[in-house]
């Protein structure tokens, strides 16, 4: 069972790959789409490397979950209803949904997709919880 | 000018491999541009066909029920050229297949010479909306470029018979 570190650094060389950014411009708290400059295509790109890397299989939505902003009752007006944010949380164990419940716009769920989140994510994963 | 980057496919394993051909002729418009006096294939093209032979590759694989679609490329790399008179040989090998789309890893070579190898990203596109691309003209496609016969077993859907319309299997 690797350690936080171990979890991180391989986290770390994946990202490298899949989005051509430097070592140093992943850290923690960095942002997939904000800081580190994702698109869509490469969250799909990021799953094949997370899942060869780590010799795990990640089901379709588990990782990221699929767009919630069809749904009308968990996004109104670019808002995420407090409906939507409790499908948040039980879908996305692995992120920081209290810092988005403060400024629950629909642009903002993208902020959620953080390397610590991947890490966290993996390490659910790794102790044989399925996140 | 129809958009074939690969004249023929002379192995196809389903689900794992396949290698195409595509050879380098001066009746190619573009060559008499690029380069004036020094015809070289681009690469840009030669990066189509090993999209085209991992598309196939992977479109087979999912049984060719939606449209496969070039997403990403995350790695490329050049090492030599290839000219008119070579035939360039593509060698795909599929890493990961999903319902989202796959992953492919492809080299090109002129013989034993490497010209490029490349990492690919397809997406899947659901079915609907304005697709362009028939079922059918995919299987006319396939027959083209020599997919059946060198598929090992049948292939999975759409057989053309006799009279060369696609039935469903």
């Amino acid at each position: 069972m690797p350690t936080a570190e171990e979890i991180f650094t391989k986290v770390r060389e994946t990202l490298v790959d899949a989005l051509g950014v430097d070592d140093d411009e992943v850290t923690p708290e960095a942002t997939l789409v904000g800081d580190l400059g994702a698109e869509s295509i490469d969250f799909l790109d990021i799953v094949f490397r997370l899942e060869k890397n780590f010799s795990i299989k990640i089901p379709r939505g588990e990782l990221f979950p699929e767009s919630l902003a069809a749904d009308q009752t968990l996004v109104k007006d670019g808002v995420v209803t407090p409906q939507g944010i409790a499908e948040l949380r039980s879908r996305m164990p692995h992120a920081d949904v209290d810092k988005f419940a403060k400024n629950p716009k629909v642009e903002n769920i993208q902020e959620l997709f953080t390397v610590q989140m991947i890490v966290n994510f993996l390490q659910n994963k790794l102790a044989g919880g399925s996140a | 000018m129809r958009w074939f980057w690969i004249d023929r496919f002379v192995e196809f394993q389903s689900g794992s491999h396949a290698k195409a051909i595509k050879n380098v002729t001066l009746a190619e418009e573009h060559l008499h541009d690029h380069f004036p006096g020094f015809p070289v294939m681009p690469g840009s093209l030669i990066i189509e066909g090993m999209a085209q032979t991992g598309g196939i590759l992977l479109g087979e694989m999912l049984h060719f029920e939606n449209l496969i679609v070039l997403a990403k490329i995350p790695k490329v790399m050049f090492y030599s050229c290839a000219c008119p008179g070579d035939t360039l040989a593509y060698d795909v090998r599929l890493l990961d297949a999903r319902e989202d789309g796959g992953f492919v890893e492809c080299t090109a070579r002129v013989g034993d010479r490497l010209v490029a190898e490349a990492e690919i990203v397809f997406a899947r596109v659901p079915r609907g909306g304005s697709q362009t691309l028939s079922q059918e003209s995919l299987m006319a496609t396939m027959q083209l470029l020599n997919v059946w016969e060198t598929h090992r077993g049948q292939p999975h859907c759409g057989q053309t018979n006799g009279a060369g319309t696609a039935e469903p299997v």
